[in-house]
């Protein structure tokens, strides 16, 4: 970089300085500091984790990001507002549906219109298929990660049911691009719900199949049971959320809570808590969520309200002056986008939060005095989607 | 060998030469295709390779060209002596342990007198060349998996010991040719017509070795040294091109060669119960080869079939595993196998 004037030179100065800091910090004390990452298979992406050691044991740990960050706020304030649709699912990549949802409700709630019930019902179906998808794959992922690789097989095939339908609806299998402002591209086609159901059957069988194979498994109890204990209070400091909080005994679910005029409210389910807050228990709470959500997607199809799925939207969408904050409960935990309109046909600022970036704060805390395997264990049960860190 | 043939010594060195390495790699070789290559495939939702060769068959090949094309990879910080003799240590162990190993009556290398203790005290040196290879190395992750290797050799060469020492009573023999024929010619309570092989009679040591076996080959749920989710490949992580595929041929043909030695132990080897045939006859010198590939191939799809289904423990839980678990169960087959043995 050729540095122009004093304030870039210190700019550029403060950054080297931040990036030498954690070298610096990690590599003058005593003990060995190993790198793991930004290309270490256990943080699928570029998560890079510095970790002091004392032997085996883990004297402290630092998760560094930012090496997959893509500036997606800055990039939305050029875009126009269906445009940023495309953008968005790619935060999320493996539950790129949820991500849609909540800036569309935003730009829905900014400009004062609301999707007919079928459309809302229909974007609860493929939340929650999303939501399937997403995390089936964390349940192979864990298992992987523990060392047993034929799960992670498993898991992939079954996940492939929930994407064929997915495909089907929308044309796309990871990146759907089918939430629009007012509504949806496009109604279901002929069949899709029988169809669906099949799948839900599938992976409910998938859920039995990883309990037997992986949650009844000693060696994995034993790996699993009572590493990464986050109590209650401090999941809450941290800002954990999604799967990870109610693994820590929180009874919290924006679904039930916040249900933000989708459809979650019409249905039976439950939320799924576990009193303990360790990694087995971020396990058995994911696998149950997608039991639940099987539920949630075969009632919703059987009570599908009949109707446009369009509502009246101007043809070229121009938000009113205005600032909105929706948030839902995403695969991974909340995800919110606050939204700021200056009355163009883009929004001026947006603030993403994702669930990830505060799930993966906890793991300097988390991280102290267990080993160099559990530390492993701890990320896969955590459960983050890089781009969902770096956005 | 006298199989009717006079034959100068140096031809017989190389017959013996040859004979090792077809020993060596045609059992590493078949493991890899059938097991590595096809069962975890099926296992696993999958075909595994189809293309080079009738279903794929030749994989092997191709796979062994492609790590001889790569650059042989030395990193500047490595201790390069010890970098560079590392893997061939590996392979040599190898070699070593089926110097021992009867494949017929008159089919073997060495008839060592004390072959099992032999065996057993050959096989951990292959551990010494992991260790070498995670020192010299230079990198931490290397580091680590070579000491994990280090602490599993010495948590898991006892209870196998301990183990075959149940089968080396109830044989009266450490020569593994004569532990063959006390299996074929023994008789369990006057039942002979199955012989005495002692995966009857032994059952708990069988267990015990085969478990002993999947550390000491550092196979899921004790890999460990690999590691590959947390410490990337372990000791293996600098290795690039032909020593890679040394490590590589050194892993399966060391699963060959325990697998040969279980069967030996276990299985009676190269024999078949002498109540069927009699085995005095040199047509076993043909067919004892083929039938103890046979139960190779048994004990090394239940290696694998391990391996491809269960997590991996954590390196405590291991050493707890060995220390407070298989140890004393196999003292306590020991005494139970002194006690029958004198009683009966």
């Amino acid at each position: 970089m050729t540095a122009i004037t004093d304030r870039e030179k210190l700019a550029y100065a403060n950054a080297q300085a931040a990036d030498g800091r954690v070298n610096l910090e990690f590599e003058t004390d005593e003990g060995m500091t190993l790198n793991m990452g930004p290309q270490h298979p256990a943080t699928h992406g570029t998560l890079r984790i510095v970790v002091k050691l004392d032997g085996e044991q883990v004297v402290s740990c630092e998760p560094v990001m930012g090496y997959m960050h893509r500036g997606y706020e800055k990039l939305l304030e050029v875009r126009t507002y269906p445009q940023v649709n495309t953008l968005i699912n790619r935060i999320d990549w493996l539950g790129s549906f949820a991500n849609e949802v909540p800036f569309i409700l935003a730009t829905e709630r900014l400009m004062g219109i609301e999707a007919p019930p079928r459309a809302q019902w229909i974007r609860t179906i493929m939340f929650e298929l999303s939501r399937i998808s997403n995390i089936s794959l964390f349940v192979g992922d864990m298992a992987l990660h523990i060392g047993a690789m034929t799960a992670a097989f498993y898991a992939f095939r079954d996940r492939e049911f929930v994407l064929n339908q997915i495909e089907s609806v929308s044309g796309g299998r990871f990146h759907p691009n089918y939430d629009r402002i007012g509504g949806l591209k496009d109604d279901l086609p002929k069949g899709w719900g029988a169809d669906t159901k099949a799948a839900m059957a599938r992976i409910r069988d998938f859920c039995d199949e990883m309990e037997t194979l992986v949650e009844g498994n000693e060696i994995f109890q034993a790996r699993a049971r009572g590493v990464g204990v986050i109590p209650a209070d401090v999941a809450l400091q941290y800002g954990l959320t999604g799967a990870n909080l109610r693994a820590s005994g929180v009874d919290w679910d924006l679904r039930r809570d916040e249900p933000v005029g989708l459809a979650w409210n019409e249905v039976d389910w439950n939320v799924i808590t576990h009193p303990d807050g360790d990694s087995f228990a971020r396990f058995w709470v994911r696998v149950q969520e997608i039991r639940e959500a099987t539920r949630i997607v075969d009632q919703l199809i059987d009570g599908l309200p009949a109707g446009p799925v369009m509502a009246k939207v101007p043809r070229i969408i121009k938000v009113p002056e205005g600032e909105a904050w929706v948030a839902t409960e995403n695969p991974l935990g909340e995800m919110g986008f606050y939204v700021i309109s200056k009355g163009d046909l883009g929004p001026f600022r947006v603030k993403i939060r994702t669930a990830s970036f505060n799930n993966i704060s906890i793991v300097p805390w988390v991280c102290r005095g267990v080993y160099v395997p559990d530390v492993v264990t701890i990320l896969a049960s955590l459960y983050f989607i890089l781009g969902d860190i770096d956005r | 060998m006298t199989l009717g043939l006079e034959l100068a010594y140096w031809q017989q060195s190389f017959l013996r030469s040859a004979g090792v390495l077809a020993a060596v790699l045609l059992p590493a070789g078949t493991f890899v295709y059938l097991f590595l290559f096809k069962m975890v495939s099926f296992m696993q939702n999958r075909l595994g390779p189809m293309e080079a060769g009738p279903f794929g068959s030749m994989q092997l090949l191709a796979e062994v060209g492609k790590f001889l094309q790569k650059e042989d990879i030395v990193p500047e910080r490595a201790d390069k002596q010890l970098f560079k003799i590392a893997p061939y240590l590996v392979v040599g162990t190898v070699l070593l342990v089926y110097l021992a190993v009867p494949f017929g009556p008159d089919m073997l290398f060495a008839d060592l007198e004390g072959g099992v203790f032999y065996v057993l005290a050959i096989s951990s040196i292959s551990t010494l060349g992991v260790l070498l290879a995670g020192w010299s190395s230079a990198n931490k992750f290397a580091l680590i998996g070579g000491l994990r290797a280090a602490g599993q050799l010495i948590a898991y060469e006892l209870p196998m010991v301990l183990a075959v020492v149940g089968v080396v009573i109830q044989a009266g023999t450490m020569n593994l040719n004569g532990i063959v024929a006390a299996q074929a010619t023994g008789s369990i309570f006057g039942f002979d017509l199955l012989g005495n092989p002692y995966i009857l009679t032994q059952f708990i040591a069988f267990a015990i070795f085969m478990i002993a076996v999947q550390a000491e080959l550092n196979q899921t749920p004790f890999d460990m040294p690999i590691a590959e989710s947390e410490l990337v490949s372990g000791f293996m992580t600098e290795y690039s091109g032909l020593r890679f595929l040394l490590f590589f041929i050194g892993e399966f043909a060391s699963a060959g060669a325990f697998a040969a030695v279980a069967a030996t132990l276990f299985l009676g080897g190269w024999s078949v119960p002498d109540a069927w045939v009699d085995l005095d006859n040199d047509i076993f010198n043909l067919l004892g080869p083929i039938i103890l590939l046979t139960k190779m191939m048994f004990l090394g799809g239940l290696i694998f079939f391990v391996r491809f289904t269960f997590p991996r423990f954590r390196e405590d839980q291991l050493q707890k595993l060995a220390w407070t678990v298989l140890i004393p169960i196999s003292l306590v087959n020991i005494l139970a196998t002194t006690v029958l043995k004198v009683a009966f």
